[in-house]
């Protein structure tokens, strides 16, 4: 058995990370891959296409109701859905107390003192957001993920945020061995999508290793709690799905360092292509009427 | 005035004067809304009733009095075991200064650790900062050749990774690049102390035998037949470690002791202050992946060391804090086994001589109920000694015990007839303690120093065994393992048994016809 490969899907809140990577890593079980889901979003909706679930049962909301971790066996959190794939939701709190990050690191902790990652090929991390505290980055400690690869598109916001995501990644990646697999834009059409994300890529010394584009069936498939791989194997998304799974299949020890951008930087690139226009500094935080005024001065 | 320059009372005699008293009568009277004298009698009675007893072992979601510590303790414990290892914690200083002064006052001796310093802007930003300037500081001032680096509970919530930091500080140049920094990850919250020790002794195995955190090549096994020992979280190392050093060389076994704490806590006073004093060297931590087997004197305390160094082709060996013969001839037997090595006349004369003690004082001991708490494997041990000498463990608690440890406990009780009617109890505190030894009446209980309190309330007399022991000194220099420690533990129980005698036999013309001097 070769080596465990282990990737992570970051990215902006809403972007179409979890739809991502589970039509990503259907199509990988397609190929032959045996792999590991493990959900580290406090929503826990990581793993529903594969298990046609509403939401799996937690590490911790089982560790909670059970009073510890100790008392928790990979049974009762590990479901198998479509073609094999075994799924974990480390979950955590409800919005607005406690630590989810801090849920993050006791999940994954117990899944691999508890042998969940002997035997798969793959292990994929669902990640959400920013990387905003140490145990949402407990996925790119050492010996964890190999590759990061960062969903995005051609939003402002989504690409400020894949940016912040390389400056987490550069952090750990000079003093381990975590590294930039490349950027997937899952389409939103906006104006030169294409062509942004790719510029945006190239700027972080990475590619983008596929551009997903927009498709309702994803949508169809979703209703049903399924991926597009097993709703409609045969339709032109599942064959796009299939696509960026050989390109991130053997995209294996091709990550870069990530050579992040600063906030100037990223105006600029969108003015580029003209999606911004230049900022009047003197127009700045004035109203209307005192935009009038001024005019007529 | 109570107090004057002539006559200075100190606090056990002050606060009884008459003013003293007047003061907190009052202070109670308006200010604490006092129930009456009988009311607090009627609940102090119940508290003693199965029925309490029932609702406190219901309780599910309250801790009183845990009998454990938090895993960085332990981790302390670990590193200060070390050749000029200087502890250093990630976390506030608040922390560090409780496992100094836990330490300090139980050995009676300084026990030096760092940390790192973190306040709010750490707890906000991340503790890089911290350990970048920390271990800079901690590496210039107090020039140790090694620096353990464990964690706490706000270093662990945040997620600070312990790899990363120490290789970025090693980049800023806070110590040089080939500088030993091994690390353990112990979140305060998880487990205990004995936790915290296994943590950080496999974290110093780790970094020496597996490559320095991806530094230097990993090192080849080439074995030779050495036996490696390691003694576990305990409150007797200083006495335990001599005397099984002195086993060692009477036996003419080749042996590294692996986190060797007997002389940091035990400095001399001859005008030298010894901030590092003995340690197993970093050169014999990194060879002792050539040794032929490892065995562990206390298995709950290295739960996750002895398989990582199975995983490296030793033999391993785990035992449950033996005291007394059965316990020691165990120990022995194997290391007899596994160095080639014969058991030497002394030793077997020594075994004779603790025989021949529990038999002339059997008539004392036989039958005595006992209620016993403390750690996994130690309240293993003294269960083991006491059916041995024919008393009854009917009470053993952990609080730090787990399910597998009850199930080792009562296969022990089932191993004797003595044990017929003794029960274990994993994960419970001392509250509940208190309510067994109410309700399931023992003569003696044995227990650290927090123990005097469940004394006090219960009127059964405490037998001073455990960790930490603040008040009463110097016990730690007396050793609990191999016969002669098994002797001491034999006296140590005797001296209270003949104790509680004296106390019940002294009234004069009423109970002093038994008020002997012979026993």
């Amino acid at each position: 058995m070769a080596a465990l490969r282990q990737i992570a899907f970051y990215g902006k809140g809403g972007i179409g990370k979890s739809t991502t990577s589970q039509n990503t890593l259907a199509a990988l079980a397609d190929l032959g891959q045996k792999i590991l889901i493990v959900g580290c979003d406090p929503k826990a909706d990581s793993t529903r296409l594969i298990l046609h679930a509403k939401a799996q049962d937690s590490i911790l909301s089982l560790a909670a109701s059970m009073g510890s971790v100790e008392d928790l066996e990979l049974e009762q959190v590990m479901k198998v859905g479509y073609k094999n794939i075994r799924c974990v939701e480390s979950g955590g709190p409800e919005p607005g107390v406690g630590c989810a990050g801090r849920g993050v690191i006791t999940s994954i902790n117990f899944l691999e003192e508890n042998g969940a990652y002997e035997g798969v090929d793959y292990v994929s991390y669902d990640v959400l957001g920013d990387v905003v505290c140490g145990g949402f980055a407990m996925p790119i400690r050492e010996n964890k993920a190999q590759e990061i690869y960062i969903v995005m598109s051609g939003e402002m916001m989504a690409m400020y945020a894949a940016n912040n995501i390389a400056k987490g990644i550069l952090k750990y990646a000079n003093s381990g061995g975590v590294r930039l697999g490349g950027l997937i834009c899952n389409e939103r059409q906006t104006d030169k999508e294409l062509e942004l994300s790719d510029a945006l890529a190239k700027r972080l010394g990475t590619t983008l290793i596929h551009f997903v584009p927009r498709d309702n069936i994803v949508q169809h498939a979703e209703l049903r709690r399924m991926t597009v791989l097993e709703y409609a194997p045969n339709s032109k998304q599942a064959e796009e799905y299939r696509t960026l799974a050989t390109k991130i299949h053997n995209n294996i020890g091709k990550g870069i360092i990530p050579t992040p951008i600063t906030m100037d930087e990223l105006e600029e690139l969108l003015m580029e292509f003209g999606v911004m226009n230049a900022v009047d500094e003197s127009q700045v935080g004035l109203t209307a009427a005192e935009l009038a005024a001024k005019a007529a001065a | 005035m109570s107090q004057n320059a002539d006559k200075i009372l100190d606090h056990f005699t002050l606060f009884r004067e008459p003013e003293y008293k007047e003061m907190l009568e009052n202070k109670k009277k308006n200010f604490e809304q006092p129930v009456a004298e009988i009311e607090v009698a009627k609940v102090r009675e119940w508290l003693k009733t199965p029925e309490y007893r029932e609702k406190n072992f219901a309780r599910e979601a309250l801790t009183i009095n845990p009998a454990k510590a938090c895993q960085p303790l332990g981790a302390v414990f670990a590193a200060v075991g070390f050749e000029s290892t200087l502890p250093f914690v990630h976390g506030s200083q608040g922390c560090v200064a409780y496992y100094r002064s836990h330490f300090s006052r139980h050995f009676k001796e300084p026990t030096s650790c760092v940390s790192s310093s973190m306040t709010e802007d750490a707890a906000v930003f991340g503790g890089l900062n911290n350990m970048i300037d920390g271990l800079a500081n901690a590496y210039s001032l107090y020039k140790p050749k090694m620096i353990a680096v464990s964690s706490t509970c706000m270093a662990e919530v945040i997620g600070d990774d312990l790899n990363a930091f120490i290789k970025n500080a090693k980049e800023k140049q806070s110590v040089p690049m080939d500088f030993d920094v091994p690390f353990a990850h112990t979140p305060a919250f998880v487990g205990s102390h004995v936790t915290g020790y296994d943590n950080v002794m496999k974290g110093i195995l780790a970094h020496f035998w597996d490559g320095k955190a991806g530094t230097v090549p990993k090192l080849e096994r080439q074995p030779n037949g050495k036996i490696n020992f390691i003694g576990g979280f305990d409150g007797y190392t200083v006495g335990n470690l001599r005397e099984i050093k002195r086993i060692f060389d009477l036996m003419g076994v080749e042996y590294t002791i692996v986190g060797d704490n007997s002389d940091v806590w035990d400095t001399p006073t001859d005008g030298e202050f010894r901030m590092y004093d003995g340690g197993t060297t970093l050169e014999d931590a990194a060879n002792s992946l050539h040794a032929k087997a490892t065995i562990s004197m206390q298995e709950y305390c290295t739960e996750k060391t002895l398989p990582f160094i199975a995983l490296h082709g030793q033999e391993t060996v785990a035992l449950n804090h033996p005291i007394g013969i059965a316990g020691t001839d165990k120990f022995l037997m194997e290391v007899a086994r596994l160095s080639g090595k014969e058991i030497p006349d002394a030793l077997t004369k020594e075994r004779g001589r603790l025989v021949d003690a529990i038999a002339d004082s059997n008539a004392h001991i036989h039958g005595k109920k006992f209620a016993i708490y403390g750690d996994p494997d130690l309240c293993l041990g003294l269960a083991a000694f006491l059916l041995e000498l024919g008393a009854e463990p009917t009470t053993v608690l952990a609080t730090n015990g787990g399910k597998d440890w009850a199930v080792k406990v009562q296969a022990l009780f089932d191993s004797s007839p003595f044990g017929k009617n003794c029960h274990v109890y994993a994960g419970k505190d001392l509250w509940h303690m208190r309510s067994l030894l109410f309700t399931d009446k023992v003569d003696f209980l044995i227990g650290n120093t927090y123990g005097k309190f469940l004394e006090r309330d219960t009127g059964v007399p405490l037998i001073r065994i455990g960790f930490p022991i603040f008040d009463r000194h110097h016990h730690h220099r007396y050793p609990l393992w191999g016969y002669q420690g098994g002797m001491n533990v034999l006296v140590k129980i005797l001296d209270k048994i003949f104790d509680d005698i004296d106390q019940n036999t002294q009234e004069t013309a009423k109970t002093d016809y038994s008020f002997d001097i012979i026993r």
